[in-house]
């Protein structure tokens, strides 16, 4: 990279500024303060038909005040860090909390829960590649890609890397910081028939650039996935199971973890209010969280609060054992923090996995969901619709691409009605999870 | 030059150069050293932003919250290759960095000059005002209890009322190597209202909201408080006696202003400029020919006075304007900005838009809608046997290549034998655009423009937009409901 970014240093500097942020509110009149800060540095380069389009260099800062004058909060940012500018958000954030009502919720985590282990969890893994090298990989990965019979043409590849920095304190002397590396490589291209042109993608993304997908097999798959959309044809109108690919399963648990949380539960926009200790799944399906997991993409030892972070069950076989809990909706609900401000950290499920195939089997006549579009989620009431592309399966076997379709459900009696789980497990995200069978959905077609 | 121009300039001067001791002279440095050999085109992006929000919960202001954001970025094309970096500071030796970091992209080429700076002239679409300043912090509060107020007294069923008031003041200074030279002053505010009911075990949502580009005390003259108490108390009550939606292709009719986003979906994304020249877009390659029905006429326009989507002048210094994207059902014109107008041998239409001076613009919408045809809407809804009534959404998105795209209803009827019969839940439908604008066949003499709500999101970068239609029938559509 062409910028020098010394993580050490970066880190000490933040410390200091966090720290005299935080001796700067109590002076000014706060009881009780919390401070963030952080510095984001990467490259982005972006290649299209062999060429580059785009070179991108980011750097990006910040400073987030807190303050508590008794039960009153306020609150003020900045991208600017100078002594001058930390100053007035200090003092924004002061005038604020004059005006802002009493709230008997308000105010830091207990000091007690503040996190005192902290180890390091090896998620900073700084990628020392040059501008060219960067050029290089993305040119690579889309020639790869384009070179596949029956690729038309390319909406290019790109490849970021970055780094960065973060540090969280509060006026309990908590002080923590975390140092973080992501790095990700995609490829997006075009297939054309008769009937039209599709497109689809694939990528590859870590914090350790070692763990990166080959970029040529990034290509490939990019290119596999896109012709194999042509021939698309509609369905039907009917009721019948769905399987959810393991990119878009992680999305279902997503809306169950929205559901759970604290700030839906005291604000009773949730379709699981009042849920805790009922089944919402089958008693097979647990799912937990793994904070500290060595490596992994949301791990971190405190939380947004600076609570300790640890392993929570969320769902255990089957039953609603805990929401996704912050100081704050902890004490709106009466209940004791679950280390989840900021959200959940490394989601992982806990059930016996079946091969992709043997849940296709299972599925016998049904569709495969592969693209989901549009928000069609209704947190309030777990309705669930949206469109959809795929491929129709047949006696477990898939037959031929899909388009153009809704599926429609409830998100209640979807996790009630899940079937299996696949073993074809996408670790790219937060969420690690496999394929997701439904028993049954209502599909929308031509 | 006029005297708006004149001052507004001053206070760009004054908010984005002089803190870090640049004055306009020095811009053409700062342009010289992203003018590196091989560029042909650089710009520089001065920005600042004030951004409060207020937000009520439990009947109290609990939550409020100040952000200072600012910066230049900077940017310099060879051809169809751009680089750019940006920079939090905005001095001599940060334009330096930045500028020879951004025409790095190429190493070698003829070293070209840049034209010296042309204040670009441009009639105001918005006054060049801070939106914060015009009502005092108990006012605000007192806006915020008021809807909250209104909302419960409605209806006993009202359980939650949340309710948020948010303004931007923004500051920008476009410096270009063909000269540009432009300022902008960019008011946005915004009230929104949103409400939990609960009856007999049953819950529902609904919310309200909206604004533009004018003072916040705006919000207060014109009741926006009681008005989007109501209107998401309405919502929400419809929602609870909603029936399960019916699923498959049947005749949709969409309701007036907001649902105009079917446009922004269905047509608006496919004639951008960039995915036009790339040839990734559904529409590309068919200038000129039939891409809707006979009477359908969309245009993006960014002149209309204090709408959302709204610019002056784009983030590239080219001033706003009215674009015809479909005269008559005949595909007339791309939106576009000045990479993308050079590569097509067309010209800038004033849509370069960028969420920050941290993000590189884009051709981008501004306020995209349909203008009005003669039909009554009540004659509209009784042409229809079986189908649905939808006035309100959640939100879209499209697939520009393959055409289809999706938006999701909030609140929708069925149509019973020519009338509106029960409220459905909501549901997403789903089209291909090309072809849904094909089955457009009668089109009501009720445009409206929506309330100042919409954010369109384009690889990662979140800009504000406005949409607006007549009441429209489509003569079929795929319904996303769960009875089949």
């Amino acid at each position: 990279m062409t910028q020098a970014f010394d993580a050490a240093e970066q880190q000490a500097l933040l410390e200091t500024r966090v720290e005299a942020a935080l001796a700067l509110a109590r002076r000014l009149g706060a009881d009780a303060c919390e401070v963030g800060a952080s510095v984001d540095q990467g490259i982005g380069v972006s290649v299209r038909d062999g060429d580059v389009e785009s070179v991108e260099l980011s750097r990006d800062q910040g400073i987030a005040v807190t303050v508590y004058v008794g039960q009153r909060k306020g609150s003020a940012s900045s991208s600017d860090a100078s002594e001058a500018s930390v100053h007035d958000v200090v003092e924004k954030a002061l005038a604020i909390a004059r005006y802002t009502g009493e709230d008997p919720a308000a105010g830091l985590a207990d000091a007690e829960l503040m996190a005192r282990h902290l180890p390091d969890l090896q998620v900073h893994h700084p990628w020392p590649l040059s501008t060219e090298d960067a050029i290089e990989l993305a040119l690579t990965c889309e020639r790869a890609g384009r070179e596949v019979e029956g690729i038309r043409s390319s909406e290019g590849a790109s490849l970021s890397s970055g780094e960065g920095v973060h540090v969280y304190g509060n006026s309990h002397g908590f002080l923590g910081g975390q140092r973080g590396s992501r790095h990700s490589l995609s490829c997006l291209l075009i297939a054309e028939d008769a009937a039209g042109m599709q497109r689809d993608y694939d990528y590859t993304s870590a914090r350790d650039p070692r763990a990166l997908r080959d970029a040529a097999e990034v290509g490939r798959s990019a290119a596999d996935r896109t012709l194999r959309r042509l021939g698309a044809q509609r369905l039907s109108t009917g009721r019948m199971p769905v399987m959810f690919d393991p990119s878009l399963a992680s999305g279902l648990v997503g809306h169950l973890m929205g559901a759970i949380a604290g700030g839906a539960q005291f604000r009773q926009a949730s379709f699981l209010c009042e849920r805790l200790n009922t089944m919402l799944f089958p008693e097979w399906f647990s799912l937990v969280e793994r904070p500290m997991e060595v490596g992994a993409l949301a791990s971190s030892p405190f939380d947004g609060d600076g609570v300790q972070t640890r392993d929570n069950v969320f769902i255990d076989q089957g039953r609603l054992a805990s929401y996704m809990l912050s100081a704050y909706s902890a004490r709106r609900l009466g209940m004791t923090t679950t280390g989840n401000a900021g959200g959940a950290r490394n989601l992982r499920i806990e059930a016996p996995l079946e091969s992709r195939e043997a849940l296709l089997a299972r599925m016998g006549t049904g569709v495969l969901v592969t693209e989901l579009m549009g928000q069609g989620v209704n947190g309030v009431t777990g309705d669930y619709s949206r469109g959809a592309a795929g491929f129709w399966v047949e006696n477990g076997r898939i037959q031929h691409p899909v388009e153009e379709f809704t599926i429609a459900g409830n998100l209640e009696a979807m996790f009630q009605g899940l079937v299996g789980i696949g073993d074809d497990i996408d670790t790219r995200g937060s969420i690690h999870t496999g394929s997701w069978l439904i028993d049954e959905m209502t599909i929308a077609g031509g | 030059m006029t005297a708006q121009t004149s001052s507004m300039l001053d206070q760009a001067r004054e908010v984005l150069l002089a803190p870090g001791g640049l004055d306009l002279d020095s811009l053409d440095a700062g342009l010289g050293h992203a003018m590196g050999p091989g560029i042909d085109y650089a710009d520089l992006y001065f920005q600042r932003s004030w951004q409060e929000g207020w937000s009520l919960e439990d009947g109290e202001v609990k939550e409020a919250s100040y952000n200072i954001d600012g910066g230049v970025g900077v940017r310099a094309m060879a051809g169809e290759k751009t680089g750019f970096a940006y920079s939090n500071q905005v001095t001599a030796d940060a334009l330096a960095e930045t500028g020879r970091t951004a025409s790095g992209i190429v190493r070698s080429g003829q070293r070209l000059s840049s034209a010296s700076g042309i204040q670009v002239h441009t009639s105001a679409r918005y006054a060049g005002i801070d939106p914060l300043t015009g009502l005092s912090a108990e006012d605000k509060i007192a806006m915020l209890k008021q809807a909250d107020r209104v909302a419960r007294a409605v209806d006993p069923a009202v359980e939650q009322v949340s309710a948020s008031l948010s303004g931007v003041h923004e500051v920008v200074l476009v410096r270009a190597s063909d000269g540009t030279q432009a300022v902008d002053i960019r008011p946005l505010v915004r009230f929104n209202v949103s409400v939990i009911v609960v009856r007999n075990g049953r819950r529902e949502r609904g919310s309200a909201g909206g604004g533009g580009r004018y003072p916040m005390s705006r919000l207060r003259d014109d009741n926006v408080a009681e008005r989007f108490a109501r209107e998401a108390v309405r919502q929400a009550l419809v929602n609870l006696e909603a029936v399960d939606a019916p699923a498959g292709q049947m005749p949709v009719v969409l309701g007036a202003g907001w649902p105009g986003i079917l446009l922004h979906e269905a047509v608006g994304h496919g004639l951008e400029g960039d995915f036009n020249r790339k040839g990734s877009s559904a529409f590309a390659g068919r200038m000129g020919e039939r891409v809707a029905s006979p009477g359908v006429t969309v245009v993006d326009d960014a002149t209309l006075a204090d709408r959302r989507g709204s610019m002056s002048v784009d983030d590239e210094g080219t001033p706003g304007q009215c674009t015809t994207l479909i005269e008559d059902g005949i595909l007339t014109g791309y939106m576009q900005d000045k990479l993308n107008a050079r590569l097509m041998g067309m010209a800038p239409t004033g849509n370069a838009r960028r969420e920050s001076f941290a993000h590189m613009p884009m051709p981008r919408m501004t306020n995209t809608y349909m203008q009005a045809g003669e039909d009554d809407p009540e004659d509209i809804i009784r042409s229809v046997d079986r189908g649905i009534y939808a006035v309100s959404f959640g939100g879209g998105q499209v697939d520009i290549t393959s055409g289809k795209f999706v938006f999701s209803a909030n609140e929708a009827y069925l149509i019973e034998n020519g009338r509106i019969t029960a409220p459905v839940k909501g549901a997403t439908l789903i089209g291909n655009g090309p072809q849904a604008m094909g089955r457009v066949s009668m089109i009501g003499h009720d445009m409206e423009l929506d309330s100042g709500v919409g954010v369109c999101g384009k690889e990662g970068q979140g800009v504000p937009v406005g949409v607006g239609q007549p009441t429209l029938k489509l003569d079929e559509l795929t319904v996303g409901g769960t009875e089949s």
